[in-house]
């Protein structure tokens, strides 16, 4: 098992490693420069400006000094924030993010592992097809028209209720957390409310299933030990990538929201071409990602002992 | 108890009665493809997406309105709306009143060209502002929007040509104070505008027949737009159709080209085997391990996009740099599965070469898997283009993208809902299209369920 | 969704109840375990998390909640270059000119001032103190200065500070920043010396660029001046006493503050940042923040609720600016002319963008710049112009001509990605085609690499804007000079730049405003830029609050004269 996961961790640093070389290099063939403004500066301080961001020296020197003061966990100054550190605005603003996806991913996979239950055992009765008919809203309606609507409606909510039932925008109360992470977390909901579904239909037809109704076994203990468990591993199996989608597709429900997410920070450096703070962002999230996916296979690797043996 | 003769004991005679034949023999894809079609949900999403590929191709055919075609009399309007205008003479510039005025009027007729109001001073008013309402002034004293200020008594008109629709306004002039604040005095005066063009507008616009002659006081019809028009006056119905062509075009062609990659170089990783596909695999893994969409916006940026490029090539080339090891993954499994079965082994006994076990037995068979992906994927790169667009990574402007359109229709979203629904519309219907197509595909190729009577 | 497995289960009804009670249970679990969940998701995100407490206006504690478009990226006075910074600035500190409820100049920290030929002198207030009780002097004015023109500090808006003598020299390096023509003769008097006549000056100094920084503070913070509400000391009515990056703000009434003509307010909160104005509109309708500017789409909803709406030009004016390196097809008089003829500025304004608050623009000064006596452009009305395609036709020939082509090649529009932008760009390509049958191609750019592309000439027309530094009609009128780095487009005429340095240094107002004129026909003789519209802002306030100002020279928004008044409801 220690084998196991000290092969998954260096496989991961080989990773960040690579993620963090590609970045580098998209980032420093993008047109454009960072340093520009509305006002025009003189030459002596546009100079000053490059000396200060390192930005004087060769490409090649540039990479190694980034690579060194990554392995040091420094992302440099934002030259937005100018004030700000890399270092600092991903402190800040990733828990936000990390708070919310985590919010959405356990909403979405709860949710789908029990709406996925419950349409495999009324099958083509009316919980079945109400259930479907909302999944398929879900995975068709784009996301951010579902987050502009919603915002609306808890406008709507409020003024005929003639009282803040639930907040419009901002962060910081548990009222500011539930819509934004329902909004954020439908469409996986969706997609793993069918996962379950197909897989709870393929389980029941199983031999083992059978054999254990044969043998009398109490039909709730068949359900959950039998049924439930194994039909969520697939659901399991799909959750790590999820996590990746939800945590960096949070951004357009962290921009109607109002939410300080880091996603949101990222689309608005990218337009600004802060080098600093998009590389930093998308080195941190890499990383995130993989130890995500290291981690998922490891829990995945407790339940399931077939993984291990590979 | 039955009755047992003597006769149920007699010898069995010893013909062969053959196996009839209880229908015919079927491979794999025709069973495949009779499940397929007894789908009736899949069968209607097939339907749907042949009606959508028809309504993209063939579409500007039949309607060959430019969609960059802009009827600045036409701003918004929903689908529906009524058409007829009068004819007027060409707009002038307007100098002034020329008659003396007692009191706020209307001066001239009011139409969508331009509505003129004059007055008189209000009593101690240093200077002037208009306002414009869709809704009479009340108690509470809400004149609506300001739409000019003038800071002294010496200009008592005002002329209104701001989007102007047909319908009731109402417009106020408020006395301003010393402080060129509004004051209390205001004279409020209703206006109908009627809809209205010019002979020069009404010939460019092709409204009027060959040879006949139009003056001013007819009324002619103006031009249909069946689903509406946008904020710049602009077909909905022909920008859909050109935005169904970037959607589809990226939908379809990303997902075939980063697929059809997968599969070549997972085929090869999962034949080879060994060293060579641990080490492709490895390869794989990283590009896995990128953030998508952050990738994607980096791209695009650093790809650039040059001026009257449509920005649908980088998108592209993105995807299928990004997107292609899942599909690689698959493939490599499927193979490696394939590599164990019986009937490989007993191929290469019989002295096959290893071009013949892929092209004829490997391949074939992982077809259906790489089929039914293949129709997962549509819908989400359809998604991704959309998503990219509405945070305006997407397609560059203006070419039009149903996401591109969606993001320009949920500004507007409370007051011309139409310009968002149709292309929101369009692309979950999409979306939901192929993903019941797939399902279908993966359960009609499913082999475990292949009818075994 | 397999259909033909279900046969096993279908027939089954006592094994559904029980499995179902189960799940139900199940379900019980999941939803208390949320539950759980919520609440410590929740505990954590108040650390991270804004106090909004919801309320537009809280009369007990005299505050009000306000939104900002932008986390501020520099509160350093030398550096700030952006809108929100300018905001926030404008209430926590105060300069030595201010601005009165009027947008007239008023005497901020300075007392009086005298401007000269060759200088000007400030007396200082004795009263003038900042948050910590020490009083403000006329050194932390001359230490901010120096600051400023100061090389290793990369101030952009350095250049703002020319007119005072050797600043320039100090900015490129050549002398050290002592030799700045700024002296603090004693702690309560100033002394500036103009490197040439500058009339101007009180109008310059009421920029934020000019505000003063404590030197013995500014040495305390390290370098991390700035950075945070505690990295800073103000002398403005309010103080920034709680900043959570990028979430919210709050600034505290200034206690040592001066006067008791600005700053009624006990408290501001800046509860949200967010540049969705559609997430704006939504706080302000349900009573958590106290004003918004509203977009032409929301008006119709706005009027629905009877709200009081106002406007206000907010200074900026946006043309289209041509590339007049030679090469260039747009460097050509006739073809410039041609465009100009083509279009007309009122049809962009009216049918295209829609903004009832937008202004169609004629001419490089703005409708509210001042000049002798009254309205610049009221002394020094703008030239007419009203579209003529037969003339517009008749110089495109004259083009063709002179550039000896039969078609002229694709034109490049460099544009931005902003909404306004991407509507103006699309609105020209079709007029152009359609009316003189020329082939534009818009280059969309983001900010930054519109600014590169500007700044290489890699454009042919570009869509560009210029708002104002002070109220004086030199902010607009120096664009075109061939020295000024922000003339993108390399404009060159010696007339005009002849023109400008009379506006500069001249000491006879009617003399300036004269060059000015000048400038004005000038710049439609020979179609420098093509003037686009004047933007304005229509917005609408909580009835309860008074005095807020929103401004077209100064910050953006301005509470430091609002106060609450319930009664008139």
């Amino acid at each position: 098992m220690m084998w196991f996961i000290g092969k998954r961790l260096v496989q991961g640093l080989i990773t960040v490693w690579f993620i963090a070389t590609a970045t580098f290099f998209a980032m420093h063939n993008v047109p454009g420069d960072p340093l520009l403004n509305d006002r025009a500066t003189t030459a002596i301080i546009r100079a000053n400006l490059e000396a200060k961001y390192g930005l004087d020296k060769p490409v090649t020197t540039q990479y190694f000094i980034y690579l060194n003061n990554i392995a040091h966990g420094d992302f440099g100054i934002s030259f937005a924030q100018e004030n700000r550190e890399v270092n600092d605005i991903i402190r800040e603003h990733f828990p936000v993010s990390a708070i919310l996806g985590i919010l959405a991913v356990v909403i979405a996979a709860v949710g789908g592992i029990l709406w996925g239950s419950l349409t495999a055992l009324y099958r083509n009765r009316l919980p079945d097809y109400i259930i479907m008919f909302l999944v398929i809203l879900g995975i068709s309606v784009p996301s951010f028209v579902i987050a502009a609507l919603s915002q609306l409606g808890i406008v709507t909510i409020n003024s005929l209720l003639g009282r803040t039932f639930l907040p419009v925008a901002g962060w910081g109360t548990i009222s500011h957390m539930l819509v934004p992470a329902l909004v954020l977390g439908l469409t996986t909901m969706a997609y793993l409310t069918r996962l379950m579904r197909s897989s709870m239909l393929e389980i029941v037809n199983s031999d083992f299933v059978r054999t254990a109704k044969s043998k009398g076994v109490p039909p709730a203990r068949i359900f959950a030990r039998h049924q439930l468990r194994n039909a969520v591993l697939p659901v399991i199996t799909v959750l790590g990538p999820s996590i990746a989608a939800i945590t960096t597709g949070g951004f357009v429900v962290e921009i109607v929201f109002a939410i300080p997410g880091l996603g949101r920070f990222f689309v608005e450096a990218v337009q600004q071409l802060d080098y600093t703070v998009i590389m930093g962002t998308t080195v941190f999230y890499g990383a995130f990602l993989v130890f995500m996916v290291i981690l998922v296979d490891v829990i995945y690797g407790f339940i399931d002992p077939r993984v291990r043996m590979n | 108890m039955s009755k047992l003769t003597a006769a149920d004991f007699a010898p069995h005679s010893n013909e062969h009665h053959c196996h009839a034949l209880s229908r015919p023999s079927l491979s794999y894809w025709q069973d495949a493809w009779i499940r397929l079609k007894s789908n009736k949900r899949a069968l209607a999403s097939g339907c749907l997406i042949i009606g959508l590929l028809i309504f993209t191709l063939l579409g500007p055919l039949l309607w060959s309105v430019n969609s960059s075609e802009q009827d600045l009399d036409q701003l918004s309007t929903p689908p529906g709306s009524a058409r007829s205008a009068l004819i007027i003479p060409d707009y002038e510039p307007w100098a002034g009143p020329t008659t003396t005025v007692t009191e706020l009027e209307l001066a001239g007729s009011a139409t969508t060209q331009s509505v003129r109001l004059q007055w008189t001073s209000l009593p101690e008013a240093n200077g002037h502002r208009v306002y414009r309402n869709l809704y009479p002034v009340g108690e509470e004293k809400a004149y609506g929007i300001p739409m000019a200020e003038f800071f002294d008594n010496n200009t008592l008109y005002f002329e209104d040509r701001l989007d102007l629709s047909p319908g009731i306004y109402y417009y106020s002039v408020v006395a301003l104070g010393n402080n060129r604040r509004p004051a209390t005095e205001a004279a409020t005066i209703r206006v109908d505008v009627l809809r209205a063009t010019t002979v020069d507008e009404a010939i460019a616009q092709g409204l009027v027949e060959e040879g006949e002659e139009i003056a001013v006081g007819d009324t002619v019809n103006i031009a249909l737009h069946p689903l509406g028009t946008d904020y710049l006056g602009r077909d909905m119905l022909a920008r859909l159709m050109e935005g169904a062509r970037v959607s589809l075009f990226i939908g379809i062609f990303a997902p075939l080209l980063y697929v059809l990659m997968g599969v070549v170089y997972g085929s090869i990783a999962g034949f080879m085997g060994g060293k060579v596909d641990q080490l492709m695999m490895r390869f794989a893994d990283f590009v896995v391990a990128l953030p998508f969409l952050l990738f994607m916006i980096l791209f695009k940026i650093s790809f650039g996009i040059g001026p009257g490029e449509s920005g649908i090539f980088p998108m592209l080339v993105a995807m299928v740099v990004l997107l292609w090891p899942a599909t690689a993954r698959l493939v490599r499994g499927q193979i490696m599965q394939i590599r164990e079965q019986g009937y490989v082994e007993a191929s290469k006994l019989l002295g096959a070469k290893s071009s013949y076990l892929i092209l004829r037995h490997m391949l074939p068979n992982t077809l259906g898997v790489v089929l039914v992906t293949l129709t997962f994927e549509i819908p989400r790169a359809i998604f991704t283009e959309a998503f990219l667009s509405f945070i305006g990574m997407g397609v560059a402007p203006p070419t039009p993208s149903w996401g591109s359109m969606s993001n320009e229709g949920i500004k507007t979203m409370l007051n011309t809902p139409h310009e968002l629904i149709f292309p929101a519309l369009l692309i979950s219907i999409t979306v939901l299209a192929f993903n019941l197509l797939g399902d279908g595909l993966r359960d009609a190729l499913d082999a475990r369920m292949r009818n075994t009577e | 969704m397999a259909e033909t497995n279900s046969r096993a289960i279908e027939g089954d009804d006592s094994f559904t109840r029980s499995a179902g009670k189960q799940l139900a249970l199940y379900a019980l679990y999941a939803v208390i375990s949320l539950s759980v969940l919520v609440y410590i998701l929740s505990v954590a995100a108040a650390q991270f998390g804004s106090n909004s407490t919801g309320q537009a206006i809280d009369v007990e504690d005299n505050a009000v909640t306000i939104t900002l478009r932008a986390e501020p990226p520099q509160l350093d006075q030398g550096r700030s270059t952006d809108a929100s910074s300018f905001v926030v600035l404008a209430h926590a500190f105060e300069g030595l000119i201010a601005y009165d409820e009027e947008a007239r100049l008023t005497p901020g920290v300075a007392e009086r001032w005298e401007i000269r030929e060759d200088g000007a002198t400030f007396w200082l207030r004795e009263d003038a103190k900042w948050s910590d009780g020490v009083p403000v002097t006329a050194y932390d004015f001359e230490f901010a200065w120096r600051r400023v023109v100061d090389p290793a500090t990369a101030s952009q808006y350095a250049f703002i500070f020319y007119s005072i003598k050797n600043a320039e020299a100090v900015n490129t390096g050549v002398l050290p920043k002592e030799m700045l023509g700024v002296r603090a003769v004693s702690d309560r008097q100033l002394e500036v010396e103009f490197e040439q006549p500058t009339p101007y000056f009180d109008k310059l100094v009421a920029f934020i660029t000019f505000l003063p920084v404590r030197e013995d503070f500014y040495n305390s913070t390290n370098g991390r001046y700035g950075a945070d509400a505690d990295e800073m000391i103000y002398n403005g009515p309010y103080m920034i006493t709680d900043w959570v990056h990028s979430a919210s703000m709050v600034w505290k009434k200034n206690p040592y503050y001066w006067s008791d003509k600005r700053g009624f307010l006990d408290e501001i909160r800046v509860a949200y940042i967010t540049s969705d104005t559609n997430a704006k509109l939504n706080l302000f309708k349900d009573g958590q923040i106290v004003e918004t500017e509203l977009l032409s789409p929301m008006l119709p909803g706005a009027m629905a609720e009877r709200w009081q709406i106002d406007r206000i030009m907010d200074g900026t004016v946006f043309f289209f600016e041509f590339n007049h390196r030679p090469g260039r097809v747009t460097d050509n008089l006739n073809f410039r002319k041609a465009l100009m003829y083509a279009h007309e500025s009122s049809e962009l304004v009216y049918k295209a963008l829609k903004e009832a608050s937008y202004l169609p623009a004629v001419s490089l000064f703005p409708a509210w710049i001042q000049g002798v006596n009254g309205p610049f452009r009221e002394e020094y009305p703008p030239p007419e112009h009203h579209m003529d395609l037969e003339k517009a036709r008749h110089h495109l020939e004259l083009a063709k001509q002179e550039l000896g082509v039969d078609e002229f090649p694709p034109i490049v529009m460099l544009s931005g990605d902003t909404p306004v932008s991407l509507v103006a760009s699309a609105y020209y390509q079709e007029l152009f085609r359609k009316r003189l049958g020329l082939e534009i191609r818009i280059d969309a750019q983001i900010f930054k690499q519109r600014l590169a592309k500007m700044t290489s000439g890699d454009f042919d027309i570009v869509l560009a804007g210029w708002g104002p530094d002070y109220d004086d009609a030199l902010t607009f009128g120096d664009f075109f000079a061939s020295w000024n780095l922000n003339n993108r487009g390399r404009y060159n005429s010696p007339e005009m730049d002849s023109y400008i340095r009379t506006a500069q240094s001249s000491l006879d107002p009617k003399e300036r405003m004269d060059a000015f004129g000048n400038i004005q026909q000038l710049v439609y003789d020979d179609v420098a830029m093509l003037p686009m519209y004047e933007r304005g802002w229509s917005f609408v306030v909580d009835p309860r609050l008074k005095g807020f100002r929103r401004r077209s020279v100064g910050p953006e928004v301005d509470y430091n004269y609002a106060y609450i008044d319930v009664s008139s409801d």
